[in-house]
């Protein structure tokens, strides 16, 4: 198979006005992936799919991926003068990344018995159903997948030829796979709580500030005092 | 029945007399012909269907007459997850079941919500719902264990009396025999449990 770089250079002589990007992977499987622009991605996928020398016909895999707002930190060496010598220094430089969603492909040929090829797409913020192009008219196992997207990330994905959520009830508002999802608090008893549940369970219980002391064990600012 | 000495009854069935009671003859008959209702949730239910099958045969314990229709069931062995999706088709299920009915809550899951009980996609037990006769621990829980819960149940079933003010539940008119189904919330169940039905116990710290 062709390089990700052969692709990408394909991709864009073929596409009139696609952007891609290579997204590395620094992981020791060395799996980079392709990032797609959402306008040109129906036909970047077309083409995936049509092009003789890919021919990726089969869609193994659909998932979704919640990236928060983050800041990289970026070391760079940069020549200054400092008291007329010339000096290497050392310069941080925090790049604020505002944060996306993002959908990842995987892509195999059945024809050509290669693959895989991953594309990803992202979307502009995080916002309560941020559109992405359905890929579903190019490969139709993506069907559900995008459906358990929609469903658990909140991605729309426009041209999807029934997008309701999968796995959990249509009512349901929230987005359980997001980082940033908050729980019912539907906290009853543990027998055993330990970690994150001891946590829990510490907001769950009675105050008893004449037994516990100092000890901060309970957030609630309305306890009332006993009355000693 | 309890009247009767158990030394004189033994005699008089040595003689071939065989004295009994409505009661014990009603019991005897119930306990062994327990009609399970056919459905499962999870894995637990491959082992349900192991018990059903030739090996461990439930049939030798009156109780391989699986139901397809709640109308006609005795007993519902919830084997496997319950999804909060799933959890108000059960209550219904279980509603549409004729009194005398009795609960087998099967599996890690079906009591506790098991290994997805801080999920945020799983009932944490089906006794928040409905009441819960027998409960089988187990990931899931051998046949045996199951046959063991069917045992159980028959022993539940005979002692149950028909009379009297310690008689059985179901035969009490206060006693609902339908529960709450829950709706779907925008973020649970509404409501996370039925408190008439599921009370759980207080922690005690010391």
């Amino acid at each position: 198979m062709e390089s990700l770089e052969q692709i990408k250079a394909r991709i864009e002589s073929s596409v009139p006005g696609a952007k891609t990007d290579i997204v590395p992977n620094g992981s020791p499987s060395q799996q980079h992936s392709l990032l797609i622009d959402n306008e040109h991605a129906l036909a970047v996928a077309h083409f995936l799919r049509d092009d003789p020398a890919l021919r990726l016909d089969f869609c193994s895999n659909v998932t979704g991926v919640d990236w928060l707002d983050r800041v990289v930190k970026k070391m760079a060496k940069i020549k200054t003068v400092v008291d007329g010598v010339e000096k290497e220094v050392d310069q941080t430089t925090a790049e604020k990344i505002p944060g996306y969603l993002e959908a990842v492909y995987h892509l195999y040929s059945m024809a050509h018995k290669h693959g895989p090829v991953i594309i990803r797409m992202r979307t502009e913020g995080r916002a309560k159903c941020a559109p992405l192009p359905s890929l579903t008219p190019v490969w139709r196992s993506a069907e559900f997948q995008e459906r358990e997207i929609f469903d658990l990330y909140g991605i729309r994905f426009d041209g999807h030829p029934d997008l309701r959520r999968i796995l959990m009830w249509d009512e349901f508002e929230d987005y359980p796979m997001r980082k940033d999802y908050v729980q019912p608090d539907d906290f009853e008893w543990e027998p055993t709580p330990h970690d994150e549940v001891l946590a829990r369970a510490k907001q769950h219980y009675t105050p008893r500030p004449e037994l516990d002391g100092a000890e901060e064990i309970t957030s609630h600012s309305d306890v009332a005092k006993p009355n000693k | 029945m309890s009247e009767i000495d158990e030394k004189l009854r033994t005699e008089l069935q040595r003689q071939g007399v065989w004295v009994t009671s409505m009661q014990e003859l009603y019991n005897w008959g119930r306990k062994n012909s327990i009609w399970p209702l056919q459905f499962g949730l999870a894995c637990c239910a491959i082992e349900m269907i192991a018990t059903a099958a030739s090996r461990y045969d439930i049939a030798r314990f009156g109780g391989e007459v699986f139901r397809p229709s709640p109308r006609q069931a005795d007993l519902m062995i919830v084997a496997g997850t319950v999804t909060k999706k799933m959890a108000p088709q059960i209550v219904r299920l279980y509603n549409q079941m004729a009194d005398p009915k009795y609960v087998i809550a099967m599996g890690a899951c079906a009591i506790s919500g098991g290994p997805f009980k801080q999920g945020y996609n799983v009932l944490k037990g089906i006794d928040r719902y409905i009441p819960v006769d027998v409960y089988i621990p187990g990931c899931p829980p051998r046949p045996e264990a199951l046959l063991h819960a069917f045992m159980e149940l028959q022993r539940k079933i005979d002692g149950q009396k028909l009379t009297g003010t310690d008689k059985a539940e179901f035969l009490k008119p206060e006693q609902p025999s339908e529960f709450p189904v829950p709706k779907f919330g925008e973020h649970d169940l509404e409501p996370p449990a039925n408190h008439d039905v599921f009370q759980p116990p207080k922690l005690e710290r010391v």
